[in-house]
This record gives C-alpha cells, structure tokens and sequence, in this order.
C-alpha cells in the first residue's frame, strides 16, 4: 500500500541527480569542462575528489580551487495509451566543491575537499498520474574529505583519506492511487531527515609512465547512510482504523555506491592535453528502498530497485590558447544502472550523453577563473515501473520519458 | 559591462529553465489523438442516476466529476474536442438535497468501522447545503437526472420545484430546468448536441427490484400518470418515451451512443445478502433452534396436511439456515391453515395469527434474491409487528417471539425478490433491450450492452491495471455502498466501453483512461475530519 524513499541531506546547497541513478557527477569546473574527466591529470586541487595521489605533484605549494554549479534540468512525461502527460518543475540545484591542498614537502602534500557527489532535486506536479511513485524529492549529501599524498618514487604516487558525510532527505508521495480524504484530496506522506552522518574512504595511485603520460587510478568506498529517526508525516488521511497512517518516526537507508575510476592522460604538441576516464560505479548495492515505519499499525514499505552496475566512459581535451585562456571540451557517456521494469520516476534516468566545454581566465600566476558548461541529452524512453503493488496486486506504472539537464558552472582557482 | 553581464546571466537562466524536453510525437500536439468522423464538439449526456455520477446513495460533487460522461468529454478533450461540458454540480461532497431548507434527499454512504472494526457503510453526518431553490439554472451538458424513469424525460413540469413534494416532479432536475414546464428531453435538446449518449429506463424496473417489489407490473396500463413510483414500466410506453427523446436529441443531426440495461442479478444490491445467512453458532439463535422447530413442527404438520409440504420449515443445528419469508406468489392459505392448526388441538386465537402470519410463508431458496437492505434487518425484532400482536391480545414476551424477522416473522416483500418478482423484471428488462436494440440498429447508433457487460463484471471480472473489477460489495470495485450504482471506477470503466465504441465506429483514436486510477468505497468514521 505503500512506498517510500528516504535519503540524506544539505545545509548549504542541493544537489540535482543525474549521471546515473542520483550520482552527481559535477565535482570541478576544470574537470567538468573536459568531460568530468581528472583521474590521471594533474592540474589543481581537484585532485582531492579525483584522485588524491596526484597531490603532491602539483607545482604550487598552496591550492585552493572553489566553485558550484546551476543544474537546470527538466524531466517531460507522458502515456500514449490515457493521453496523461506532465513535465517537472524542479527548482535549481546548486551542488558545490571546495578544495586545498598544501605541500609540505618533495613527497608529502595534505588537502582537504568539501564538494556534493550524490543528490537529487525533482518536482512533480502534485497528485499527476505517477503520484504514488513520487511527488517531489530533495535529497543531498555533502563529502568532507581529509586527504594525504605521497610520492614514493618520480613515477608512483598514492594518496586518499577519510570521508564524512552528512546527508539529508525530504520526500514526499502519495499513499496508492486512489486513496484519499472524505473531501477528495490525496493521501500522501512526506518522509524528513536530516543530520544523517557516515564514513567512508578514498585511496588512489599516480604513475607518470613518462614525461607526457600519467595513468590514475581511484576507488572511493561505499557509504551507507542510515537514518533511525526520520519523520513521517501523514497528510489527507481518512478518518478511519481501517487507514491507521499516524505520524510516526521511520528507519530506512540508502547506499552510495563504491566508484572505481581509471584513466590515463597525454600531453601533445605543447599545447594540447587529451584525457580519458572510465567509472565503474557499484549500484548494484541499491536493491532495495525499504522503510520501516516505528509505528506497528502501519505497514512497512519495500520498494525494489535492482539497480545493476554501471559504467561512464570520458573523453576531455584541453587547449592552452594563449597565456591568458585555456580552453577545454569533453564528452562522455553514461550508463544508467536502472534496469528494465525498474524506472522509478523518482530517478527517470535512462543512458545519457554528455557534452561539456569551458574555459580557464589567467588573471595572473594566482588567480584563475574556470568556467563550465553542460548539457546532457537523454534519448525518449519508454519505460516502466513494474514492483509497484496495490493489495498484492501489480499495477505497473509507465510511459514515456523524456529528460534533459543544463549546467553552468563557474569556479575560482587561487595558487601560491 | 556589468549590466551587460547580469543581463546574459539572467537571460541564460531563463533560457535553460523554459528549455523542457520535447517529446518527437507529444500527446499535447494537435493530431496525435483525433475524433475520426465523430462531432464531438458539443456533447450532451441523457439518463437517469448513472448518467449524472450519482453514488454511495447520493449525489455529490466528486461522484459527478467522475461520472462517466464527464470522463469521456475529458478524454474527448484530449483529441481536441474541446472542453465545453458542463455538469450541475452539486454544492458539496455531503451529497444531500434540500427543498427550501427541509431535506429531501440523505447524504452520501462511507464505509465506516463498528467497535470491533467491522465495516458497514453508514450515511455521512452533516447539514447539506445544496439547495433545490437556489441552484443556478441549466442547461447542462450532463442532463442525468436521478430517480428518472423514460417517460419523466418527456414529462412536462417534472422540473417544477411546486410538484416535488407532491411527487410529479424531481428536485434534481428542478435545480437545472430552464423553466417549470421543461422536460428533461427538451432542455437537452436546446443545447444542440452534435453528440449524445442516452442511458435510461433501469428506474423503470430497478425501483420495483430495490423496492423488493412491493409495486406493481403496470404492463398493459399506456398512461404513466397513474404509476405508482415502484411499478414497472409498459414497454410501450418505455418505447414511445424512448423514441421521443431520440427524436428530440437528434433533431439537429446527431449522432450517438444508447447503453441498455443490466439484469438485476448483476448487481450487489441483489447479490450480496445470502438467502440462508442464519448461523447456529450465533448465540443470539443457535440455542432458540430446538424450541423453534419444535413450534414450526406443528405448522410443518399441517402443510403436510394441506397438500404443501414443501413449505415446511426447519433450522439446522449445524449449518446455516435460510430465512422465512414472505411468497407473495404463493396462494394465501391462511384461513385452511388456521382450520388445521385448530384441528391439530392449537387453541383458535393462536391459530388464527399463525394461520395469517404463515399463510403466504415458506423458507427462502437459492431463487430468491435477498435486498442489501435486508441485511440490517434479518434476526432483527420487528416493533412493528410486536405492537400488532400485542394489540391481537397476544402478551408482550410471545409477541416479541412471533416478530423476529426472518426467523418467526416472514421477511416482507420488500425484503426480497422472490421468482415471480424476479420474472416481471426479467420479462421488462428484455422487452427495454430489444427497443434499445431495435431503436440503435434503426437509426444507427451506437449500442453498448451494459447487461453482457455488467454481467462479465458479475461473474468474472475485468481485469485491469492493479486488480480485477468486480460486482462483489465493497470490496470489488465495481459498485459503490449503495449496491445499485457504480463507483467512480465503475464509470471509468463505462466511460472507457463508450469511447473504444466510438473509436471503432468512427475511426476515431481517443484515449481510455486507466480505470485503476480511479476511487471505489471512501472508508471514513463520522466524528473526525
């Protein structure tokens, strides 16, 4: 009768989902700009998120790098077969980074990165035709890393810390598809949580195979976030035992799966450096959404998710045009690690293709300005929900979607 | 420079906010779906209760935003018909009606919860505000008039709020008429359909079946003015009334869809209640059986006696039991069975109220089809009787004995349909659907047999997205709590017949609608919100 989700947090900014299930693949200007590639180039401290061991090699002893983005993404519905149709309106996601890095000495740097990797940020219009999926969904997590490098020869570096999260959730969807007050409105829960905290890990290795070849590899661990006390609030109930949906407090958890990234990058022709990344991203963790509501009369909620493991290939260049500007551009596509019969309107994510360009201002040997942009462009899929079950009964949910994403993003690199 | 900026800026933020992913072949572009050779582009809905959305024994503002004609001007819409339906929506979701503030009409059923958390359905407390004086005047696109028979739609001043009370006019329609001597055919007529649907004459046999039928088959009688408001329709009369309001809805070149009529047998208010629902272990009658077949053996006695042995009554101690009840089919043998009771040695007076009581009585059978509302009824003392034995002379304790219904005292007529009743209907029901039949084929209309169609819901169900649609009560779907009319996903699913109909016989592509999107029963206890 029920089915919910719950996640994690945000106190200063959400982030919006995309790049596959609710991955957030925007952690750097300069990354993002050359197809969010970064795990085997060594050009900033957004080497914390993506590949800690090439640290130490960065030229300046001091690197700050900041900087967010405007995710404006849209999401159309519709099914031939009724004529129903809708398009979300989901505010602006922000999701944001913050990197330092200082280097001690020839072998040993510290950083330490704040930045948004997973969220979601989607809004129905309320009581539409998916309703009991999903109305709306706010969900962010917010990485704190602590990291060390550490060169151990002039070809192998290794580097990594700890990560804590703190995750937040606000979700709400309607009870099942007819249920509603004496009056007709909806009855629908919202699940809250906030404060939702959990570690986890990231280690990775440098090899400069030779003066214009760098090979990175990173793997940063699963995280789990937990949450024991999240409010369930129960709107437009009917007035009856027969509907005991009380206020209560609920358990439920929600993985962030483990990445793998490997990539290689080559300088050519002075002017020119090429890059490519693939992530292997371990979903296949999410199989479920289970929410356990501490009030015995109402009935937990399971919801399959099934999620399969998923891979990203990227390809970024980048062109140093004068001393002032570099200019860079990239491409990649990503796999949706939603399987057939699973497409949950809460994460409409089939396979995409992003195109990402930017630039860098050298304002002086300090100061730079990095710009982004990205659009992502998912083909119209025709997909279902199918593990959606009113009374034992399935009542597969589905049609057509169509979504896209547009993302600004503008940063600041200081070095010294 | 700076402003320049801030102007690209916003101008960039506008942009990617109104850039919505747009489908190749989007639903909301004009052809995807079309009407075919259909004019769908003024529809106007005729009928009776089902026609206007009534529910739950009312009818109230989301039963008629669900009624099927609604539904179907919906999907209409869809295919760029436009949306100019109108509907006479009731004032709020309580669903009674006054007449210059004195109730003529209860409020809607929800399904409530007894102590032990039994659901029943209950009637909705609270003041309606819906007023029969003070509704805006029509005419409306859903001219559904509840309680309407087929001649009312051709009935002059059966909108005239003076003839409610009186009983010649109908409140519901007095909200909507145009005038105190419209009919219902006429004020229809007036809007000019390019399209109609017409649904009507189950008043016309379902008020002698839901009344058990206590009225009379007025076959034979051609003047509708002399009906009581429980008798069967002549069908001729049904046929002349028919005709006249096609004539009238297709004056100006429509075309349409006429529905025929279910068999009572489809329905839950006919179904629902067991013809042997008496139970041994209830111990308000388990531990009365052996008295009480020890006083029906006296009466058993003398049916044998008088050639009727077959009317014999007996409880079991180990199974269920069927009712006891009244036969009006049956020759009334009252006055021989006083005369055998007495000469069985029953003194005369005691003998004279069985022989009444028992002279049309027998246990009911799987023949006779027991009223929904029966059910509060059954095992029930009847005060009514009580006081009549008692004034008899009978004292008070062996008066309540011979005044529990079903059980010493024969269910009355309205209580059940026995077979006789059961063939008057049956009889009617198939004289309407052969006028409907020949009346579609004539003017080549579109014809929805509701009665195979209701009966695949009775006895299988239609399965749907998320379940199966049934006529089971409560708990099937298909009917609403007051066992007569449908739900609002009943409708959905009549809504859904009429427009793949109109789909095939036009060549038309208009959308069904998902029927599991759509309500059933409202559970709510009175008291709360």
């Amino acid at each position: 009768m029920k089915k919910l989700v719950f996640l994690a947090v945000c106190m200063l900014a959400s982030a919006m989902m995309y790049a596959g299930g609710y991955r957030v693949s925007l952690q750097g200007n300069k990354s993002l700009a050359m197809g969010h590639t970064g795990v085997a180039l060594i050009d900033s401290s957004e080497l914390v998120f993506f590949n800690p061991a090439g640290l130490v090699h960065l030229e300046n002893k001091l690197n700050i790098s900041a900087g967010g983005f405007g995710v404006f993404s849209s999401v159309s519905y519709q099914n031939g077969a009724t004529g129903s149709s809708t398009e979300t309106d989901s505010p602006v996601g922000t999701p944001f980074y913050l990197y330092g890095s200082y280097q001690v000495n020839d072998w040993l740097a510290f950083g330490l990165g704040v930045y948004t990797p997973y969220g979601s940020r989607v809004e129905y219009m309320d009581d539409w035709a998916g309703s009991h999926l999903v109305n709306n969904i706010e969900l962010a997590a917010i990485f704190v890393q602590p990291t060390v490098s550490f060169k151990i020869n002039d070809v192998l570096s290794v580097g990594g810390g700890p990560i804590y999260v703190t995750g937040s959730v606000n979700f709400n969807r309607n009870l099942s598809r007819t249920l509603t007050d004496i009056e007709g409105n909806r009855s629908e829960v919202t699940i809250d949580a906030s404060g939702v905290n959990s570690w986890g890990w990231t280690a990775g290795v440098m090899v400069r195979a030779g003066e214009n070849v760098t090979i990175g590899a990173n793997y940063r661990s699963e995280i789990i976030l937990e949450a024991d006390e999240a409010d369930a609030d129960f709107e437009n109930i009917p007035n009856s035992p027969l509907t005991p949906f009380a206020d209560t407090s609920a358990k439920a958890s929600l993985p962030l799966p483990a990445e793998m990234t490997v990539g290689v990058s080559y300088k050519f022709c002075k002017k020119w450096t090429a890059a490519f990344d693939f992530n292997r991203t371990f979903w296949d963790v999410y199989e479920s959404l289970d929410i356990d509501f501490a009030d015995e009369n109402i009935p937990d909620s399971f919801n399959a998710r099934n999620y399969k493991n998923a891979s990203t290939v990227r390809f970024g260049l980048q062109y140093d045009a004068t001393k002032m500007f570099t200019l860079r551009a990239g491409y990649y596509f990503d796999e949706s690690p939603v399987q057939d019969g699973f497409f949950a309107p809460e994460t409409p994510r089939n396979d995409s293709n992003g195109y990402t360009a930017g630039l860098t201002v050298n304002l002086s040997d300090r100061f730079q300005i990095d710009a982004s942009f990205l659009y992502l462009h998912f083909k119209e899929v025709d997909a279902s929900y199918d593990a959606y079950t009113e009374n034992g009964v399935a009542a597969p949910f589905g049609g057509t979607y169509k979504s896209n994403a547009f993302v600004p993003g503008l940063g600041v690199t200081y070095k010294m | 420079m700076k402003n320049t900026f801030k102007y690209i800026a916003l101008a960039a933020v506008v942009g990617f906010a109104s850039c919505e992913p747009e489908f190749e072949n989007s639903v909301t572009d004009a052809g995807f779906y079309d009407t075919g050779s259909a004019n769908l582009s003024n529809y106007v809905a005729v009928g009776n209760s089902l026609t206007a959305g009534f529910a739950d024994g009312a009818l109230y503002i989301l039963g008629q935003e669900n009624s099927y004609p609604n539904i179907m001007a919906g999907q209409f819409a869809l295919a760029g018909a436009g949306d100019s339906f109108t509907q006479p929506l009731m004032n709020d979701n309580l669903g009674g009606l006054l007449l210059g503030g004195t109730p003529v009409a209860e409020n809607r059923f929800v399904l409530s919860t007894d102590a032990n958390g039994n659901p029943f359905p209950a009637r909705l407390e609270g003041n309606p505000t819906t007023d029969v004086t003070t509704s805006a005047a029509g005419p409306y696109s859903n001219m559904g008039v509840p309680g309407a028979k087929s001649f009312h739609l051709v009935a002059p001043g059966y909108g005239d709020a003076s003839g409610i009370l009186a009983g010649t006019a109908n409140p519901y329609f007095a909200r909507m008429a145009t005038s105190a001597g419209t009919t219902v055919a006429g004020d229809a007529a007036a809007m000019s359909p390019t399209f109609f649907s017409l649904w009507i004459g189950n008043n016309d046999i379902l008020s002698f079946a839901t009344s058990g039928g206590v009225g009379v088959d007025q076959t034979g009688n051609l003047d509708p003015s002399t009906y009581g408001p429980n008798d069967i329709t002549d069908p001729n009369v049904f046929g002349a009334s028919y005709t006249a309001v096609l004539d009238a809805l297709m004056a100006g070149g429509a075309e349409g869809i006429v529905i025929n009529l279910p068999d009572v047998t489809s329905i839950p208010f006919f179904t629902t209640v067991p013809y042997a629902p008496l139970d041994p272990t209830n111990p308000d009658f388990g531990p009365q059986i052996p008295t009480l077949n020890a006083t029906y053996g006296l009466l058993n006695q003398a049916f044998a006696a008088l050639g009727v042995a077959n009317r014999s009554i007996q409880f079991s101690t180990t199974g269920p039991s069927a009712v006891v009840v009244k036969d009006e089919g049956l020759t009334d043998i009252s006055t021989e069975l006083t005369q055998a009771l007495a000469a069985g040695g029953l003194d005369l007076p005691t003998a004279t109220i069985f022989g009444l009581q028992y002279g049309q009585a027998r246990q009911a059978d799987e023949s006779d089809l027991l009223v929904l509302t029966s059910s509060s009824a059954i095992g029930q003392l009847n005060t009514d009787r009580m006081a009549e034995l008692i004034a008899f002379g009978l004292p008070e304790a062996d008066a309540a004995q011979l005044s529990v219904n079903g059980i010493t005292y024969p269910m009355e007529d309205q209580f059940v349909l026995v077979p006789s009743e059961q063939e008057s209907i049956a009889t009617a029901t198939a004289a309407y659907n052969a006028t409907i039949g020949a009346l579609a084929t004539a003017r080549s209309l579109i014809m929805i047999d509701a009665r195979a169609e209701l009966a695949e819901v009775a006895s299988t169900g239609i399965p749907y997205n998320g379940g199966i649609l049934s006529s089971t009560f409560v708990t099937g779907g298909g009917f609403s709590l007051d066992g007569v009319h449908p739900t609002a996903r009943g409708y959905a699913f009549v809504a859904n017949l009429a427009i793949d109909a109109i789909n095939r016989k036009y060549g038309a592509n208009i959308p069904t609608v998902d029927i599991g999107n759509y309500p059933t029963v409202q559970v709510h206890n009175n008291g709360g919100n």
